[in-house]
């Protein structure tokens, strides 16, 4: 164990940890923008420096192990120009279209530039234009709102290990680039580490604001991984998939079809009513109508040829409580053990 | 699963056979990607196609389709007769079998074995030096093990190379089967399958019967064990079957050699469907009766680690359409049996009463944090890894297995094997995930993966399209060029409902899972006119 002291706390932490890592299990608050918890620490926004006694430069608290006996100091006016000097820098070049921005509302950069109060920016950055093609038809990339943080590149190769992207350029120049298409998964790891709007969704016809949005936390319905995510629904529909960082198995990731896969929920071609054929036609009918007529054939049939001649197939796709109710009915009610799933398909 | 999925960061080896995980499985794929890349795993693919995963493996073994007993039989060989790498202790104290299951090892040199499999000598011993020299090591295996007439030896064996090794039990070890869909393991756990209730208590069990017979306030059950899926069909075809209930499933895609499915469909007297699209199974039915996604209700799944985790009613059900739980409820107290629930919870209670290893697992813990069953009491922290210093049913059996050839084997008239399964962007039958314009937007229609030495042969160019034809049907679909397959090997995805590989597949089972060989038929390919 190592022991230091952060504004004046003593803190004892395992030897190789960060200073940010060890000033949050004090509790004590360093911003940050660059910096996401399932990512190698990147050290590209200087959001996160602080001073350590004795040493002139400032350092990256995100990337600096900690020492014995070093005294840290999270804030001071000069660690707070910085922090506000390169708050400025970004904005130079990222405009403050936050009204007609997805990520307006819960998004980092604007979330730091309200917190440090920066009103005016001085400078103005001689924009070139720059290509907004992305590695996949799924997100749009805008090239202004990028503050070159390397999350996407970095999330893109790290968790998936892939590496479609990259980021090319000198200065107001740089952007995101696509190096292999070919290889994008389409997964949206990037989109969703992105703390700025400069990567947005590209599928959702419906648009809503984050504020606006009920989240509601799930499980994936696709492969059996069983990721945790969240449905965002605004008015009785899904409009897309977000999930939390760190949280299930997949850890806030997923992949393109527990992200954009949700589609069929609000399609025009769902079933809406029970169908009863007739003459070779469906024709609408109530439940009533239905479930009648379908407890009259299997009654009939049981009659005449024993439960035995029915049989079920449960889904792998329903609940486990509707599991157990299918082969409930089918043992209980029908009486027959005729009952499976697809497993096996 | 016996082992959670985060525990393949801490193996040492990954033999990943039989599983397309960066595609099927893609959540667990960036996890072995991690292993490989950040903590110096070495990965082992056995793949007949040229998967995403072997981009990252030590070694990549192609071996012939339906060869996977010889293959791993092969590797024990060498560990074990060649090198003698296996694990003596945990064999003499965790095992049984041992002696019978080593004699018949014999014969599998790795000479014979290269000759049966099509891998070379030196990577048979390279991958079987890495395997039973880095410990732990983790096995995943998926439908490319299971989806052959020789499905569960596939498995046994498996299991033997794991006890060989001493990997079972062990952090970063395991034998890990990786379940397609989001609820496979939770619909088993259930009682959905013909010779089982919940947890797996038998039908043909006296007690097991009268439990549940009492539970539901019945005189008694049936102790006939059921039909299987790949059974029910054949009986609806002979007119033993006479009704069918189909609950989110469309066999009419699904299931192999199609044509006789939509016989023995057609052949009953009564089908209902119950699904949330009119899909090609629900064109069938008598009657539909319309449920809802998993937006629209409340309830549970089980990963492939056995975990339980919630679902969560997000929004109300569209239309008339409602919860698959009400439906059947209400269609039991139509008959005469009154089964009344009033949410989700209440049915789990319900459930957990009868199962011991679902008894500890509540909706107030799942609030909380996914539990791994077993998990028998509600102070029992479940069980993530299973087998841990012993084995679930004493000790670790050994099984001698032969090396058996698939059903349909290629020949003059059908020269290819035709493999199938799923790709990345699409799901199973394809009626989710090809509803909306995202996913379809990335893979529009059906490609049939040609290798481009076979398309020279066949005078076919990317994006042609060609005709495959099996002895039971056949399909037109455009050709994609790429190694992915071997030559003498096409890949077809199947879920494209006007496209259905599915006529053309093989419908001979396994004789003790009743798992079809998707995974080998033989074909033939033509250029298209
Ligand atoms: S979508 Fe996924 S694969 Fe494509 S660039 Fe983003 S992180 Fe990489
Ligand atoms: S997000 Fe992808 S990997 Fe995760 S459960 Fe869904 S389909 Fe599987």
């Amino acid at each position: 164990m190592v022991t230091l002291t952060i504004d004046g706390k003593e803190v004892k932490v395992p030897q190789g940890t960060t200073i940010l890592a060890a000033a949050r299990t004090a509790g004590i608050r360093i911003p940050t923008l660059c910096y996401h918890g399932r990512l190698d620490p990147i050290g590209s926004c200087r959001m996160c420096v602080v001073e350590i006694e004795g040493i002139a430069h400032p350092m990256a608290a995100c990337t600096t192990p900690v020492e014995e006996g070093i005294a840290v100091i999270s804030n001071s006016d000069r660690i707070q120009r910085i922090r506000e000097d390169s708050l400025k820098l970004i904005l130079v070049n990222h405009p403050l279209d936050c009204p007609i921005c997805d990520k307006g509302g819960e998004c980092l950069l604007q979330d730091l530039v309200y917190e440090f109060g920066i009103d005016k920016v001085e400078y103005q950055a001689p924009k070139p234009a720059r290509e907004s093609l992305y590695a996949t038809p799924l997100i749009r990339y805008w090239p202004d709102r990028c503050v070159m943080c390397l999350r996407c590149v970095t999330a893109c190769r790290e968790i998936k290990g892939i590496g479609a992207i990259e980021i090319k350029g000198e200065g107001y120049g740089s952007q995101v680039v696509v190096i292999d298409a070919e290889k994008c998964q389409s997964c949206g790891e990037c989109l969703s580490v992105c703390p700025t709007g400069a990567l947005t969704e590209n599928l959702s016809r419906f648009k809503g604001r984050p504020w606006l949005v009920e989240r509601v936390p799930t499980t994936c319905t696709y492969c059996g991984c069983g990721c945790q995510l969240e449905l965002n629904v605004q008015n009785n529909r899904v409009i897309g998939v977000t999930t939390q960082e760190g949280k299930g198995v997949n850890l806030g990731s997923l992949c393109v079809k527990g992200r954009f896969g949700y589609e069929f929920i609000g399609s025009d071609e769902r079933l809406t009513t029970p169908l009863i054929k007739k003459d070779g036609e469906f024709k609408e009918a109530s439940w009533e109508e239905a479930l009648t007529l379908v407890a009259e054939r299997f009654g009939a049939i049981k009659e005449e040829f024993g439960p035995d001649a029915i049989g079920g197939l449960s889904s792998a796709r329903c609940t486990n409580e509707e599991n157990y109710l299918f082969q409930k009915f089918m043992r209980g009610v029908i009486g027959t053990n005729n009952v499976d799933h697809c497993a096996r398909l | 699963m016996t082992n959670p999925i985060k525990d393949v960061l801490k193996a040492k080896a990954i033999l990943a056979i039989g599983t397309n995980t960066t595609e099927n499985h893609p959540i667990f794929a960036n996890y072995v990607k991690e292993a490989v890349l950040k903590r110096g795993a070495k990965l082992i693919v056995a793949d007949p196609r040229r998967i995403g995963l072997v981009d990252y493996a030590a070694i990549w073994l192609r071996h012939r389709p339906g060869t996977d007993v010889a293959l791993i039989n092969g590797l024990m060989h060498i560990i074990l007769h060649k090198k003698a790498l296996h694990k003596k202790e945990h064999i003499e104290t965790c095992t049984v079998g041992f002696e019978e299951f080593a004699a018949n090892l014999e014969k599998y040199t790795p000479e014979y074995v290269s000759k049966i499999t099509g891998v070379s000598v030196e990577d048979l011993e390279a991958a079987a030096v890495i395997y039973a020299e880095s410990s732990p090591a983790s096995i995943l295996y998926a439908m490319g093990i299971t989806q052959h007439t020789s499905g569960t030896d596939n498995v046994k064996t498996l299991g033997n190379l794991a006890m060989l090794c001493g990997n079972i039990g062990v952090v970063g070890g395991g034998v890990n089967p990786l379940r397609g869909q989001n609820n496979v393991q939770g619909a088993c756990d259930l009682g959905a399958l013909p010779n089982v209730f919940t947890g797996y208590q038998k039908v043909a069990d006296e007690e097991v019967r009268q439990k549940f017979a009492k539970a539901w306030g019945l005189e008694e059950l049936s102790a006939v064990p059921g039909l299987q899926v790949t059974q029910m069909f054949p009986a609806a075809e002979e007119g033993t079957l006479k009704g069918m209930y189909i609950m989110g499933e469309n066999p009419l895609v699904s299931d192999p050699d199609l044509h006789h499915i939509e016989k023995a469909v057609k052949k009953l007297d009564f089908m209902v469907v119950q699904d949330i699209f009119l899909t090609e199974t629900a064109q069938l039915a008598d009657v539909v009766l319309p449920g809802v996604s998993f937006a629209e209700k409340d309830g549970t799944f089980s990963n492939s680690e056995r975990k339980v985790q919630r679902v969560r009613k997000a929004i109300e059900p569209v239309g008339e359409a409602r919860e698959d739980g009400w439906i059947i409820c209400q269609l039991a107290t139509a008959m005469g049996y009154s089964m009344e629930y009033v949410d989700s919870r209440t049915v789990m209670d319900e459930l957990r009463k009868l199962t011991p290893s679902y008894a500890g697992i509540s909706y107030e813990r799942l609030e909380k944090k996914a539990i791994a069953w077993p998990c028998p009491t509600e102070d029992h922290p479940g069980t993530p890894i299973l087998h841990v210093g012993e084995y679930a049913c004493g000790k670790g059996v050994f099984f001698p297995i032969e090396f058996r050839p698939p059903a349909e084997n290629p020949d003059a008239e059908y020269p290819f094997i035709l493999s199938t399964g799923r790709v990345l962007q699409h799901f199973h039958t394809g009626t989710m995930t090809r509803k909306g314009e995202g996913l379809s937007q990335l893979y529009p229609e059906p490609l049939a993966e040609v290798n481009p030495a076979d398309a020279e042969k066949l005078g076919v160019e990317d994006g042609d399209f060609v005709n495959i034809a099996s002895r039971r049907g056949n399909i037109k679909v455009k050709a994609w060029l790429t190694d992915r397959p071997a030559p003498g090997v096409v890949f077809v995805p199947f879920h494209f409902g006007e496209t259905a590989v599915n006529q053309l597949t093989n419908a001979a089972l396994c004789p003790d899972s009743g798992i079809p060989e998707y995974k080998v038929c033989a074909v033939k390919v033509e250029k298209a006119s």
